[in-house]
């Protein structure tokens, strides 16, 4: 009799309790002790296991500015490979705190998935890559071409709308991670891999002879990429954006991860806010006042995270091109920190 | 209820070991139990989902979808809707499942039966491929077939080629399609009317061997009516056909039929696999007939063929129809595996992409799950009925 | 009168004994079946000299890089530098002792079991089911006795793939048996939430249940509630395999003979004590075998979970076969992975097949 009182009632606070409001992405953070970063599955300069198992890339660096901003600590990542597919879900449920993961900012997407960008760190758009031997000079004589292609992704509608625009004919070959789809086109399967510019350099290294290969001159459509946030959460969203902008802005006020502790003592007001020796702008976010010193001394400025993972450093050799700051000609471009 | 039981609880103190109360109390909970737990997990989705501004409902359904899909069985391009694409991956995973549940059957009895051969040779080389094939996980198998095997393929300008007609490359399989012209439906009627025919000749048959003991043979003349006919009508109404063949127009064949490389290693994989468990399958419905059947048979002077046919394949059938369903189902759901290689699949095309363009993973997933659900419980209903329909011959 | 000496027995004629006998009789007993035998017998050598020429006198063996191989035959070298990520996953390299230290409990267990005449093999059944899993817990996920902690992203390769195959078992079982019991239930709701839940899960693909689990498990529970990813992969895997379990277990109940539950209400014990101290005991023996099978198709299955991001066994090595410095050795890859699932599946069915056969004597 008792028991199954009992369990009548244990049945209903169930329900009650599911009624209990979202705990904020901050405070959920700092208890966990860590950030738990949606990265994607495998791509070289942006988000790729080294040998040891240690991510790194430009992607993996804005989940490691996160870090240092919320916690003090860059390395207090978990990182979680998400493939194209899972990626939103894997966020709007709640499974990361934010995506660092080469996504495109588009309209639906901040619309009706619920999700807000948060910034771009990548100015990108997509290309073809095709075999060399196939004598291609432009995309424009792709007509009738197996094209290769990953799922899920705002590259499948750009394929679709750059073909039907011209009038031409071609077959989607799908696959589910970009490893396969290199697989594919190094096959035979396909004629052109179509991807972000970026990402088809990045896999022109995972080629067993990447001279094979080349990049057309075409590019068929704006692919801004950047952080995404849940959407509900303000405070959260300020946080990933400024964590962006203050590496932008490092770069600017030229701080380094080499510099920082001596640009501490700047005279540029400028430098004291972002660094914090002039407090207050911490505070405005939730953070310690130190969260964008840490940042920078820990991370580095967007400048050194570029030419690290996709820049002259790399093996993928990627100019500035549009990522450069805008007083170079380029669009990155930080609000002022104050 | 819990008021009840204090009222009475006094006057009946055996009423809560009555096991009728008992059961009713109990069945109650549990119902109670299972509708907390689906409206606490309801009320969980949809707090979650209002909390997170994700869209909810099946609106998303009309709008254009703007990708394009390797292979579709009804038209489609990038101005069709979501559910269109519901289509298109829904008729993708049935032909394979239809193919593959073909092909496994044929290989799978052919096994069996080679299993049981007399000649030693053969019936360990039939073991060994089942113990190979069924011990190996079938997304390992796909992978092989796909990844493994096509790199091996050659492309498209050395390609194999089969008489300037079938061509084979590593972008698939290409043969000339048949287009039909005006007055081929001519040919159609033709078809059916021999299968009418030959569907008349087979009953004629059994009423006269029943009534006079003798047979006629049968196979060869219902063959040559199957094929001949049609035959003799396409000639006789000017030939209302011809075959497009496929070319070679800048990267690709152009025109013609083509398998797709992804099909052929899916049904590999899956025909290989299945047929290894089917064929076991096989083994053991006919070892299940005993020895004395054919023994009986002989003794009749049956052929080995009528032997087969009549004794031994009617009572096999009957212990192989329930695993064979098992294995058909199974097949059917494995089909889904198709979305590790980018066959375009009801779990790829659908719960992939468009689930990824549209956000709305609780619907389509519930969709999807929807459709196998309702392919696996319609065959095995299916095959109820066929194993009930046997199983009322035999007496 | 001599003694009556029968001759002796003529020899049988040389072409029905011997190997030239076995031969006539399972080799060539008429035309067809000759053509047959040297067609199958043509093909076998074929087959078997490429292969062992390709895999053993022209491969290579031993090395680190792929200068190390000819191109003759495989390249085992590229299994061989990469045996140890294959087997441990991203596991910290100091930490693979307790890896091994749960395979050798494992095996321990296993094979204690398998050996007919090992003492209290009650007690070792229950600790290979209750007591072995929470000491791999912790060894695998340290927290206890200062062992470092690895988090499960970390965990992979075959120690994953044996993890979720070994887990989905133990933790299906009881629910199965629930749902078995539920099933043969004389209470209609109880009977039919059994068979709802039951034929549900059989009528699914693993690969939806999987992804539902992977995406969508989040947004069902309270918010706060947080379970990793591996995490939500096995409660999936078990909600699947335990509607399989369960129609196994009925399988096993249903060979009882309804006099053994009448015997027991006879002797006034209540349905739970009928079930678990007269029924089941007697029904676990031959659901073994059953059980056995059903891991198989489930240790096969554990492959599936590459799809949603995690790095078993196949998708190690799917992954490493994509590192530039070893492409195009997928062949080899793909063989690795086949042999060592084969290995498996094979020997369990082995023993599964010699265990049916042991109790169908013992029951007639």
């Amino acid at each position: 009799m008792k028991k199954q009182l009992v369990s009548a009632v244990a049945a209903l606070s169930l329900v009650a309790v599911s009624t209990a409001s979202m705990a904020a992405t901050l405070d959920d953070v700092k208890k966990k002790g860590f950030v738990q970063c949606g990265v994607s599955t495998g791509l070289p300069g942006f988000s790729n296991p080294d040998d040891k198992g240690n991510w790194k890339g430009l992607d993996v660096d804005v989940c490691r500015a996160v870090a240092a901003a919320t916690l003090g600590d860059a390395s207090k990542v978990k990182y979680i490979p998400l493939n194209a597919k899972e990626r939103f879900t894997a966020l709007q449920s709640g499974e990361v705190d934010m995506l660092s993961r080469n996504t495109t900012w588009t309209l639906t997407r901040d619309g009706s998935l619920g999700l807000n960008f948060a910034g771009i760190n990548y100015y990108d758009g997509q290309g073809f890559m095709v075999s060399k031997e196939l004598g291609v000079k432009s995309a424009k004589e792709l007509d009738g071409a197996a094209v290769c292609i990953q799922a899920g992704t705002t590259t499948e509608l750009n394929l679709a709308d750059y073909f039907r625009e011209l009038g031409m004919k071609y077959q989607p070959v799908v696959f589910d991670t970009s490893d396969q789809t290199v697989q594919g086109f190094e096959a035979g399967r396909c004629d052109v891999l179509t991807s972000d510019q970026s990402q088809l350099y990045a896999l022109r290294i995972k080629l067993s002879k990447p001279d094979s290969a080349m990049v057309l001159p075409e590019v068929i459509s704006k692919e801004p990429l950047g952080p995404v946030v849940r959407q509900g959460d303000d405070q959260w969203f300020n946080i990933v954006k400024w964590s962006m902008f203050a590496l932008i802005a490092a770069e600017e006020l030229g701080v380094t991860s080499a510099n920082a502790d001596q640009m501490k003592s700047s005279t540029n007001p400028n430098v004291q806010r972002l660094l914090g020796t002039e407090a207050g702008q911490g505070k405005n976010l939730g953070l310690d006042d130190t969260w964008a010193f840490n940042i920078v001394k820990q991370v580095g400025n967007y400048g050194e995270m570029f030419e690290r993972n996709v820049g002259s450093e790399s093996p993928l050799g990627i100019s500035r091109g549009l990522n450069a700051l805008w007083t170079k000609g380029g669009l990155q471009y930080a609000p002022p920190i104050r | 209820m819990a008021n009840q039981s204090n009222g009475q609880g006094k006057a009946k103190t055996s009423f809560w070991n009555d096991p009728a109360v008992r059961s009713v109390v109990f069945q109650l909970l549990a119902i109670g139990a299972v509708v907390a737990f689906f409206l606490y997990i309801i009320n969980n989705a949809l707090s979650n989902m209002e909390a997170r501004g994700i869209t909810t409902g099946f609106a998303f359904l009309n709008d254009s979808a703007g990708f394009g899909i390797l292979q579709t069985l009804v038209p489609f391009d990038e101005t069709y809707s979501y559910g269109r694409t519901f289509i298109v991956g829904l008729l993708n995973t049935v032909l394979v499942s239809v193919l593959g549940i073909f092909l496994a059957t044929i290989l799978g009895f052919i096994i069996g039966i080679a299993r049981l051969s007399k000649n030693w040779l053969i019936a360990k080389l039939a073991s060994v491929y089942i113990e190979i094939f069924r011990n190996i996980p079938l997304l390992l198998q796909i992978f092989f077939w796909y990844f493994a095997v096509l790199r091996a393929l050659p492309s498209p300008r050395d390609s194999f080629n089969f008489n300037d007609s079938v061509f084979f490359n590593v972008r698939g399989l290409y043969m000339p399609e048949p287009i039909a012209q005006d007055g081929f439906g001519a040919v159609w009627i033709a078809l059916f009317a021999a299968i009418a025919i030959i569907i008349g000749v087979v009953r004629y048959e059994k009423k006269y061997q029943l009534r006079t003991g003798k047979t006629f043979p049968l196979f060869f003349p219902s063959l040559g009516l199957l094929i001949g006919l049609p035959l003799i009508t396409y000639f006789i109404v000017g030939s209302p056909m011809y075959l497009e063949y496929p070319e070679l127009k800048g990267f690709n064949f152009q025109n013609g039929m083509v398998v797709i490389p992804e099909l052929i290693a899916l049904l590999l994989a899956l025909t290989i696999y299945t047929a290894a468990f089917i064929a076991e399958v096989v083994r053991s419905g006919i070892e299940a007939v005993p020895h004395g059947q054919s023994e009986a048979a002989n003794a009749l002077g049956l052929t080995n063929g009528q032997r087969l046919r009549l004794i031994i394949i009617p009572q096999a059938m009957r212990v192989i129809i329930p695993p064979l369903t098992n294995q058909y189902l199974n097949l059917t759901k494995n089909s889904s595996l198709a979305t590790a290689i980018g066959y375009p699949d009801l779990v790829s095309v659908f719960a992939g992409t468009t689930l990824n363009q549209t956000g709305q993973a609780v619907e389509i997933i519930f969709m999807t799950m929807a459709v196998y659900l309702t392919l696996s419980l319609t065959t095995s209903a299916l095959m109820n009925w066929y194993n009930k329909r046997i199983a009322l011959i035999e007496r | 009168m001599s003694e009556f000496k029968p001759l002796p027995d003529q020899p049988p004629p040389p072409n029905t004994v011997g190997l030239v006998g076995w031969m006539r009789a399972h080799l060539f007993t008429g035309p067809v079946n000759s053509v047959l035998t040297v067609i199958a017998a043509l093909i076998i050598a074929w087959g078997i000299a490429w292969f062992v020429n390709w895999g053993l006198f022209n491969a290579d063996f031993i090395g680190t890089t792929r200068d190390d191989c000819s191109g003759a035959g495989a390249c085992w070298v590229f299994i061989y530098a990469r045996f140890d990520q294959f087997i441990y996953g991203f596991f910290p390299e100091a930490e693979i002792w307790r890896i091994n230290l749960m395979f050798f409990i494992f095996a321990a267990c296993i094979i204690s079991m398998m050996i007919e005449k090992t003492p209290k093999k009650g007690w070792i059944a229950l600790f290979t089911l209750v007591g072995f899993p929470i000491i791999s817990y912790y060894l695998l996920n340290g927290g206890l006795f200062g062992l470092e902690v690895v988090e499960t992203h970390k965990w992979g390769g075959l120690t994953l793939t044996l993890v979720i195959a070994v887990v989905g078992i133990v933790a299906s079982l009881p629910i199965g048996i629930l749902l078995a019991l539920g099933r043969r239930s004389e209470m209609p709701i109880i009977r039919s939430i059994s068979i709802v839940y039951i034929e549900f899960w059989r009528g699914v693909p693993l690969i939806t249940v999987l992804f539902m689990a992977s995406v969508m498990l989040p947004l069902f529970m309270s918010a706060g509630a947080e379970t990793d990813k591996l995490m939500r992969a096995l409660i999936g895997v078990t909600m699947f395999q335990s509607a399989y379990m369960a129609e196994v277990v009925r399988g096993g109940l249903q060979a009882i003979p309804k006099g053994q539950t009448e015997a027991a209400q006879a002797l006034g014990l209540s349905y739970w004590k009928t079930m678990f101290l007269i029924v089941l005991p007697q029904a676990l023996k031959l659901m073994i075998p059953g059980i056995v099978n059903t891991f198989i198709a489930l240790f096969k299955d554990t492959s599936l979970v590459l799809i949603i991001g995690l790095f078993d066994l196949l998708a190690i090595v799917q992954s490493a076969l994509n590192d530039p410095n070893w492409l195009g050795f997928s062949v080899e890859g793909y063989i690795f992975v086949a042999f060592m699932f084969w290995i498996f599946c094979f020997s369990m069915s082995r023993y599964s097949q010699a265990l049916e056969r042991k109790l169908n004597t013992s029951h007639r």
